[in-house]
């Protein structure tokens, strides 16, 4: 153990639940997962850590990486992007050489910077970055980085999805925006009118809204605005309390328009919506629980039969989770190595069959190019044979599952292709 | 005109539980002189209460039960918290009630998790009131409307007409006569405390299904409620009442309002290119910036009329 | 506040001085590791920051709810700077750029300032609140300067080495730190001898009195505000080359909050009461932090437990013992004091248990209820560790009841001592 100033001070004081060893072991290697765990966002962070611990021991069991055991290490980064720096200085003394981090851009983005200087000055302690959920779109073009793996479609991977969508329907003629002032709410909407433009030229932007992220209580005025603006659907960015208060001011006012939404399924979106969401909340993501065929039903139901229980009521989310760590194991095995660089170079251009169908590491921007899907909440299916469904209501049996135990799951309504979704890039990305 | 008469219930019935937070909040500090941090935090504890209890018992109960409860979490804290500190002066108090946020915000992680909890509004109040034109009015902020406005009309009476009432008001100004009459003051502070807690946990009661019920709700709501109160006068009722429907009429308004600074200027002849110096700033429209308004009101009113719009005394 | 008297040690002030210069720069040689550099590194900054605020809560006497927004705006116009040096628009050393962060601090606290130091103690407290608000709306607001939710990012490496300085390696950018946390403690430090500081006190103290001697006691406060923005400016210009990034959470309501709460633990009243403060609050975020998920409740508990009991921080504990020691009386403490830690030991292991036990319990009793505290490995979900936790709590409270009664008997015979040799002289 390496002496620490803050650990002489605690010595006394509690029995570390953390060892500060340098190991990396040729049996073991340790994936330093980077997120809140105490905080606002704690709750998403937390169940994030229960997935990448699920697969890692289903990997480990499986000896799917060959004799290399997986080893998921929590750090605590508060959302905070200078946190983060400290964590991950945390992480290079510990000896841990893969990070894995998703939730804000913003620590993303610092993230990626940090770790492409740590690994100019330091070429021999190289550190690998695999990232689940940080969705800005620069990071695979022109912040691109040879150390860090996107494992999520970037958000205008997902509004090329949807404004696929919706260019088909002709009823659309009018869409209103309603987004974060923020970087990302701003991306979601430049890339809403720019596509909506190309393929319907038709279809009238009928307002453009940004407002304050976190500040909104009443989303009631906003409401009130879109539905004077006569709107078709609503095209929406915000996650969080955001997304949740929108909806329920929606549903008060009888507002009749569909929403298209990034987080709409996000997690804890369902338990605050409640029924409010019902047959109006669309989202896109790369796998729901009643997709059809759900070759992830048995992971997913082992999953949420072990973490599913009040209180945190977290339900399997995340496939890219799954594909990430696949991958990563697959890569391992191919390079016969642990070294991030070695790994790196078998990552990049991989090909992977998911459960979703084949999945492809492109190689010259480090995106994952996988296929979508468009969902819509709708009331779980009462099977009366199944006495597990006795609180559902629904009578579509394609919704088999709910989430979070709100009694609502998602329909699907269409599965974009892989190829489709996959955006030109501009990453000129420097090998070593 | 449908979206005027929608927007001005709109504002109404925001500004109404704006009222309620931000009266208990007054009324303390009107009596005791503290500036309670934590208020919010009652709040908070009043929509997780009524969660708990109405998953036993119902909403109706939860919505008489809730309030008291929190009313007596708000005694304790006077009595081992406050009565403490009240030696050291008005700063020592405000920061005991800032430390008393933290904590009880990460005793509400403990309990009920990080997550938002699905507290819902009972079905007998879900649906429309009534249809205007073609928006519907739920009748759920009928409802928030009325148990607000009871509340105002309750504590005016509770004030000025009852025994009790008269004496808090004695209290305030002669408290040495008060207590020589046989009185005891700390008491009479406590209940003073353990009201406006309950007040707020009044409003969290009925807040906390309108809106979401997770361990942020208090730190979302704490800012604003301290401007309604320093807008409207401290330590003044109906200048709380006042500042609560102004925000909420500036907050509900301003979102219809799609101009900016360009516009305006546009109007008067003045052009100004995308390339001029702050060009961000003069194309912020006032829709974009009407959740900051509150604050910037506040600010303003600071440095104006610091006595706010009704109140007796500064600072 | 008004009952704490600052008393300047003049006994081996050099000492003092030349002690903490010493330890600072001795320090990364003992603890080699890049965590601690870090950590260190953060307290360095941390220091200016937290004595820039205790110029206005310990000296004026102003609670501030918004101090980081000097900082934080400090910090961006450091970022700006330094990437405008990289471009070669202007020349600037470096090792200087704090000082660019300072000035814009300075020049915030004139534009904020001039209206909010109008009055001091709820008023201000507010109107700094509404402020903070304000900018902290406008940071995510205004991207072209606050860089958005990104943050603006930079590169402190610029040009050749001088010396061999490059500032690449964090050793460098420690040394840079200590260089001006000494310089810039020193110079708040003269301040509080200079007729301002001691105006600042009296206005802090009676600024009705200090009005009638016919001192504006607003233009004081003023002025005060302005230098505790351009330190503070300084820390955040310091932050910025230590993290090669701004981002919106430095002018934000939590970076105000740590420091008014680091102030406050370590102690208002006193000159190097903040720099205590500091070191407890970063080891309880960083360290306690990487260890428990409850690092919050532990610090909001420490933190109203100061307010309650001991709201001189620890820097009034340790001062109020200077008589004792000058008076050879510490003898009659040592006796309580071994009780009280022993006893205090007891109720912290029962709180710390139940502490760790509920956050263990409430997160996950049903998946992971094997947990071990001080080495013993056990399941929360079992009666009997619960039982033994909650005992120790209960017998740790009663027990340290005894030894805190004894404690304050011995200080009041201690008083009482001192109260008659003081008559008898």
């Amino acid at each position: 153990m390496k002496l620490t100033f803050p650990h002489v001070l605690l010595a006394g004081l509690m029995v570390s639940t953390l060892s500060a060893a340098p190991a990396i072991g040729a049996e073991t290697v340790k994936i330093g997962y980077i997120d809140p765990l105490s905080g606002a966002f704690a709750n998403v962070g937390e169940a994030g850590l229960k997935q990448f611990q699920f697969v890692a021991d289903d990997i480990n069991k499986r000896k799917l990486a060959g004799d290399v055991k997986f080893e998921i290490v929590p750090f605590d980064n508060k959302v905070s992007p200078k946190e983060s720096l400290n964590v991950l200085k945390n992480v290079i003394d510990q000896g841990i050489r893969i990070i894995t981090q998703g939730n804000s851009s913003g620590v993303a983005g610092v993230l990626i910077d940090a770790i492409n200087k740590h690994n100019e000055r330091n070429p021999d302690k190289s550190i690998l970055y695999l990232n689940y959920a940080a969705v800005d779109p620069d990071f695979t073009n022109s912040k691109c980085s040879f150390w860090h793996f996107r494992f999520d479609a970037n958000s205008d991977m997902k509004m090329e999805a949807f404004t696929n969508y919706i260019a088909k329907d002709p009823k659309i003629k009018r869409v209103y925006l309603i987004n974060q002032d923020y970087s990302f709410g701003h991306a979601v909407a430049r890339a809403a009118k720019e596509y909506l433009a190309r393929k319907r030229p038709d279809i009238k932007i009928v307002g453009d809204d940004l407002h304050p992220i976190g500040k909104v209580k009443d989303f009631a005025p906003y409401v009130a605005k879109i539905k004077a603006s006569g709107a078709d659907i609503v095209i929406s960015g915000n996650w969080g309390n955001d997304i949740a208060l929108l909806i329920k001011a929606a549903k008060d006012a009888g507002l009749e328009a569909p929403f298209y939404t990034y987080y709409g399924g996000g997690i804890g979106a369902m338990t605050a919506m409640g029924d409010a969401a019902e047959g109006k909340v669309k989202q896109i993501t790369e796998w729901h629980a009643n997709i059809h065929p759900n070759k992830t039903e048995k992971f997913a139901n082992a999953f949420n039969a072990k973490y599913g229980g009040p209180p945190a009521n977290i339900s399997f989310y995340y496939l890219r989770v799954n594909n990430e760590m696949y991958m990563l194991a697959n890569a391992i095995k191919e390079a016969k190595s642990t070294d991030p660089k070695a790994i790196a170079l078998k990552l990049e251009g991989m090909k992977y069959e998911a459960d979703t169908g084949e999945v492809e590491m492109r190689a010259t921007d480090h995106q994952l190019i996988q296929p979508l899907y468009i969902s819509t909440v709708a009331k779980a299916y009462h099977n009366p044979k199944d006495p597990k469904t006795a609180k559902f209501k629904g009578t579509d049996p394609e919704v088999k599952y709910d989430q979070e135990d709100s009694g609502y799951g998602f329909k699907t309504d269409a599965r974009i292709e892989a190829y489709v979704t996959a955006q030109p890039t501009s990453c000129q990305m420097k090998r070593p | 005109m449908e979206f005027f008469l929608i927007s001005m219930l709109n504002s109404v019935s925001y500004g109404l539980l704006l009222f309620m937070l931000s009266s208990g909040l007054t009324i303390i500090f009107s009596m005791m002189g503290v500036l309670n941090f934590a208020h919010a935090s009652f709040y908070m504890l009043g929509a997780y209460f009524a969660y708990q209890i109405s998953g036993w018992i119902g909403f109706w109960p939860a919505l008489a039960i809730a309030p008291l409860l929190v009313g007596m979490v708000g005694m304790a804290v006077e009595r081992y918290g406050l009565r403490t500190v009240h030696k050291y002066g008005h700063v020592a108090e405000l920061l005991f009630t800032f430390g008393l946020a933290y904590l009880i915000e990460e005793a509400v992680h403990l309990i009920w998790g990080r997550s938002q909890v699905p507290y819902a509004v009972p079905p007998s109040l879900e649906g429309a009131a009534f249809t205007l034109f073609s928006t519907d009015y739920p009748i759920y902020r009928v409802f928030m409307m009325a148990v607000s406005v009871s509340m105002l009309i309750g504590i005016y009476l509770t004030l000025t007409r009852s025994r009790i009432g008269l004496v808090i008001q004695a209290a305030l100004t002669h408290p040495q006569t008060v207590e020589t009459l046989g009185h005891n003051v700390p008491r009479v502070f406590m209940m003073v405390f353990g009201g406006g807690s309950a007040l707020a946990g009044l409003a969290g009661v009925i807040g906390g299904n309108a809106f979401v019920t997770e361990p942020g709700m208090a730190a979302a709501v704490g800012p604003i409620v301290f401007v309604v109160v320093v807008v409207g006068g401290m330590g003044s009722l109906a200048g709380a009442f006042l500042a609560s429907l102004l925000i909420g009429i500036i907050q509900t308004f301003s979102v219809a309002l799609d101009y900016s600074i360009v516009d305006l200027l546009a109007k008067l002849g003045i052009t100004i290119g995308p390339d001029a110096p702050l060009a961000v700033v003069w194309n912020l429209t006032i829709s974009q910036t009407g959740p900051v308004l509150p604050y910037l009101l506040m600010v303003l009113m600071l440095i104006f009329r610091p006595k706010g719009i009704m109140g007796t005394r500064e600072g | 506040m008004n009952k704490l008297k600052y008393r300047p040690l003049n006994l081996g002030r050099w000492l003092v001085w030349g002690g903490t210069a010493l330890v600072m720069i001795v320090l990364p040689l003992i603890f080699t590791s890049g965590f601690t550099l870090t950590l260190m590194s953060q307290i360095g900054v941390g220091i200016i920051f937290a004595l820039s605020y205790n110029m206005l809560l310990g000296q004026g006497g102003m609670l501030s709810f918004g101090h980081a927004v000097y900082s934080g705006l400090g910090a961006y116009f450091t970022v700006h700077a330094l990437n405008l040096i990289t471009d070669g628009a202007f020349y600037f050393p470096v090792t200087l750029t704090p000082l660019i962060g300072g000035v814009a601090g300075a020049v915030f606290g004139v534009i904020f300032g001039y209206v909010t130091t109008k009055k001091s103690g709820t008023t201000f407290a507010m109107i700094s609140l509404g402020i903070a608000e304000l900018v902290a709306a406008c940071s995510l607001m205004f991207s072209d300067f606050f860089g958005g939710e990104a943050g603006v990012s930079t590169n402190r490496v610029i040009g050749k080495a001088f010396l061999g300085i490059t500032y690449g390696p964090s050793i460098q950018v420690y040394y840079l730190i200590v260089g001006w946390a000494l310089i810039c403690m020193m110079a708040m430090f003269a301040w509080t001898q200079t007729p301002l500081g001691r105006m600042a006190n009296a206005v802090r103290d009676n600024p009705e009195r200090a009005e009638f001697v016919g001192y504006d006691t607003h233009m004081v406060r003023f002025l005060t505000l302005v230098l505790a923005g351009f330190f503070a400016g300084i820390a955040g210009g310091l932050s910025c080359i230590n993290y090669e990034i701004v981002t919106a959470e430095n002018v934000g309501a939590y970076a105000s909050a740590g420091v008014l709460i680091a102030t406050f633990i370590g102690g208002a009243g006193f000159f190097f009461g903040p720099i205590i403060g500091i070191i407890v609050f970063f080891t309880m975020v960083t360290a306690v932090g990487g260890i428990t998920q409850a690092w919050l409740f532990y610090l909001g508990l420490l933190f109203l437990l100061i307010v309650l009991y001991a709201p001189g921080g620890f820097a009034s504990l340790i001062m109020m013992h200077v008589p004792v020691i000058k008076a050879r009386l510490m003898r009659r403490l040592w006796l309580p004091y071994a009780a009280t830690l022993a006893t205090g030991m007891i109720l912290l292991t029962g709180l710390i248990s139940v502490v760790e036990m509920t956050y263990r319990f409430s997160t996950e009793a049903g998946t992971n209820p094997n947990m071990t505290l001080f080495g013993f490995a056990f399941k929360v979900t079992e009666g009997v560790p619960w039982a033994i936790a909650a005992g120790l709590l209960v017998g740790g409270f009663i027990v340290s009841r005894f030894a805190w009664n004894a404690v304050g008997r011995a200080w009041g015979d201690i008083i009482h001592i001192l109260q008659e040799r003081e008559a008898a002289a």
